[in-house]
């Protein structure tokens, strides 16, 4: 039987806001299909996503779901996260809300470990104000703020985050939307930051301007120029410019911030009982 | 002489716990602790820090959430997200930290989630001084974030009184789902006073509404009542919370019907309980009584406390002197004050900033009545005796 999307998505919020063509409905899929296999019932999921084309993914989701402000959506879910550890906390992000104005969150949610997992549509440009280039837009490539090609490298992404300190970090595009749907699974598994790039199309503003007008010429792109993590181990600088580094960057087992509170919070219980014990006055602990 | 049962030892033993030497920053987080406060979120930043390592200490203890987070535009969204989830929660600033707030206290204004901002004033704009106090955010903490927007701004004058506005803080924001800002100052964060804090059934934790009807039918803002109950994240009500405008459902909405309809009840509900929300505390005579008012001072905060001390020394020299102390700042007591000064000559606005809250007080006052402003924004508190010479000059 073919799988039913009906069962994860919010009728009333429909038509959706995306251009005929845009890859952020893959990455959509990829997400609600992994979500599936987790097994998890849709109460106990929460789905928070910045501002920009690809934050709209929020409203349409049948979660717990929350749309917050431009770059701080690891922030407002870090909250959600600690007060209720048993949620299932999932970010959705574009490139210029997780790495431009939410730059410093995302260093610091996977320095810290904060178990969360965020999807981060990467088109390598502001879709959503109209195609100024963002910390991702490649050399050369024109922007409305690039006219003369952008002369700034940009961020790669999957160095960031595990450099940062995230324990599950891959990258995958929309053409391989499968491949994309099992690196989500495996990230909503781990415990602790897991990161997922999805490179992601936008024909409009982006495409337009970057002589790839047409939806399909993306995805013939991202067939062609994709390597996986271990041909590129053995390619050089050079044959790797333009190049798609797909694959799993991080995969390491270290205990989640969440865990770490608890623990250090049981210690903190233990110290205030033995006080009790001893029968000295409990000052200061007027707050019960 | 009858020995102590052990009923009395434990009351009086109780009463001794609630004799306390504190300080205004240790009473707002164990006022923080007592409304049911179990998130805190915050950076450092004088005058305030003492606020987030107290809680960082204690909070642990009780089951709750510290974090220090990376700034304090994390520390406004964390603490949204926690409410979100059904938690109390806190952030704890000053004036730099208060500017990096503001886009995510909007937010939380225009998405009805309850929380509570404390902002301990120190001069400014920018870095100013650090260390010195300041009444200078009386409007930004009105007006700080763009748009029309909803607010509760309380401000305390005591230690004592930090500790019982900040459980008011958090009982207005639960019961209004709004944030709600407790203006300090560095005299009163740092100040320490002997204080008899209240009985916990003086000062009862409210919490806000939750739904029980069936989820298909939940309205998290429903237009036919001002505060629609707030389902926690993961209690069986999936919605949508967004900072655009949205209608009743929690959707956006492009609707100027509905959008309308939503921003009249947003305001409306904190006219309409602004008698709730309204403290304030009038000492001496009342116009309109035996012995009418001739002179009216309007202070708030520590300043509050020097007018208080110029107010009675006027009237042991037979002056008519009233001191007006509002304790809620926003939404405004104008009714109150126009009702207390009525016919009165003169009125006395001492404040550490320059003229942000004389600005507020003329609009009330009868447009005869010399309005006398009494400014500081050198770091150095407003002395009684600077205000008794404008009372009496
Ligand atoms: C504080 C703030 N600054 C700027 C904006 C305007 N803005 C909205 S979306 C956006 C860029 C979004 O780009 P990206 O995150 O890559 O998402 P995309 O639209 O490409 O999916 C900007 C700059 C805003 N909403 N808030
Ligand atoms: S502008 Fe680009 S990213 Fe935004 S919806 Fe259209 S195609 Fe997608
Ligand atoms: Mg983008």
């Amino acid at each position: 039987m073919a799988f039913q999307y009906e069962t994860y998505i919010r009728p009333s919020t429909f038509p959706h806001i995306w251009c005929p063509g845009c890859g952020n409905g893959i990455v959509v899929k990829a997400l609600v299909r992994a979500i599936d296999r987790m097994g998890w019932s849709k109460d106990e999921v929460v789905v928070v996503s910045g501002i920009g084309c690809s934050s709209r993914t929020s409203g349409y989701l049948d979660f717990n779901t929350l749309h917050t402000t431009h770059g701080r959506a690891i922030a407002f879910a870090t909250g959600i996260k600690m007060a209720n550890p048993a949620l299932k906390v999932i970010v959705v992000t574009g490139d210029g809300d997780a790495l431009a104005i939410g730059g410093n969150h995302l260093i610091h949610a996977a320095r810290r470990n904060m178990d969360l997992t965020v999807i981060l549509f990467n088109n390598e440009i502001y879709a959503m104000t109209g195609g100024q280039y963002s910390p991702a837009t490649p050399e050369e490539k024109m922007a409305s703020t690039a006219p003369y090609g952008q002369i700034e490298p940009p961020f790669d992404i999957v160095r960031l985050a595990e450099g940062a300190g995230a324990t599950f970090v891959a990258r995958s595009t929309v053409f391989h939307a499968v491949q994309l749907e099992n690196y989500i699974f495996k990230a909503l598994n781990r415990s602790g930051f897991s990161l997922i790039e999805a490179v992601t199309n936008c024909p409009t503003v982006y495409g337009r301007r970057n002589r790839m007008p047409i939806p399909a010429s993306f995805h013939a792109y991202y067939k062609k120029n994709s390597v996986p993590l271990e041909k590129a181990a053995k390619m050089s600088a050079e044959e790797l410019t333009g190049k798609i580094v797909t694959g799993i960057f991080a995969d390491v087992d270290k205990i989640g911030f969440i865990e770490r509170y608890s623990r250090m919070s049981e210690r903190a219980q233990a110290v205030r009982k033995k006080r009790y014990i001893k029968g000295s006055s409990p000052k200061g602990e007027v707050g019960n | 002489m009858k020995a102590a049962t052990t009923s009395e030892t434990a009351e009086r033993e109780a009463r001794r716990n609630r004799i306390r030497l504190m300080q205004g920053n240790e009473a707002c987080a164990e006022g923080a602790l007592a409304a049911g406060c179990r998130f805190f979120a915050g950076y450092p930043i004088t005058p305030s820090s003492e606020i987030g390592e107290y809680l960082a200490l204690h909070l642990p203890r009780v089951g709750g959430n510290f974090i220090q987070m990376e700034d304090e535009i994390a520390s406004m969204a964390a603490i949204i997200g926690a409410s979100l989830a059904g938690v109390k929660s806190m952030t704890a600033t000053s004036g730099p930290g208060f500017s990096l707030k503001q886009e995510n206290l909007g937010f939380a204004c225009i998405a009805e989630i309850p929380c509570v901002v404390v902002n301990v004033m120190r001069g400014g704009p920018s870095t100013g001084l650090p260390t010195g106090p300041s009444q200078g955010d009386f409007m930004q903490a009105r007006w700080g974030t763009h748009g029309d927007h909803p607010i509760v701004v309380l401000a305390p004058y005591s230690v004592r009184e930090v500790f019982t506005e900040t459980i008011r803080a958090f009982n207005l924001s639960e019961s209004f789902r709004t944030p709600v800002i407790l203006l300090m100052d560095e005299v009163l964060a740092h100040m320490r006073e002997k204080v008899i804090l209240p009985e916990p059934a003086e000062c009862p934790a409210v919490d806000r509404l939750r739904p029980t009807g069936p989820p298909e039918a939940y309205l998290p803002y429903a237009s036919d009542r001002d505060v629609s109950p707030l389902a926690p994240f993961g209690s069986g009500y999936r919605f949508h919370v967004t900072g655009l405008y949205h209608d009743e459902t929690g959707f956006p909405t492009g609707s100027p019907a509905k959008i309308r309809q939503q921003m009249e009840r947003l305001m409306g509900k904190m006219e309409r309980g602004a008698g709730q929300i309204q403290r304030f505390e009038l000492t001496g005579a009342v116009s309109g009584g035996s012995d009418p008012v001739d002179t009216l001072v309007v202070a708030y905060g520590s300043t509050a406390r020097a007018a208080k001390h110029a107010v009675g020394e006027a009237r042991q020299s037979k002056r008519s002197v009233a001191l007006f102390r509002p304790v809620t700042l926003w939404p405004f007591p104008e009714a109150a004050i126009r009702q207390v000064s009525g016919s009165v000559r003169r009125v006395v606005v001492p404040e550490m900033s320059l003229g942000q809250l004389a600005g507020e007080v003329q609009k009330c006052i009868p447009p005869k009545a010399e309005l006398r402003r009494v400014n500081r924004v050198d770091g150095i508190p407003i002395a009684p005796e600077e205000i008794l010479d404008a009372i009496v000059a």
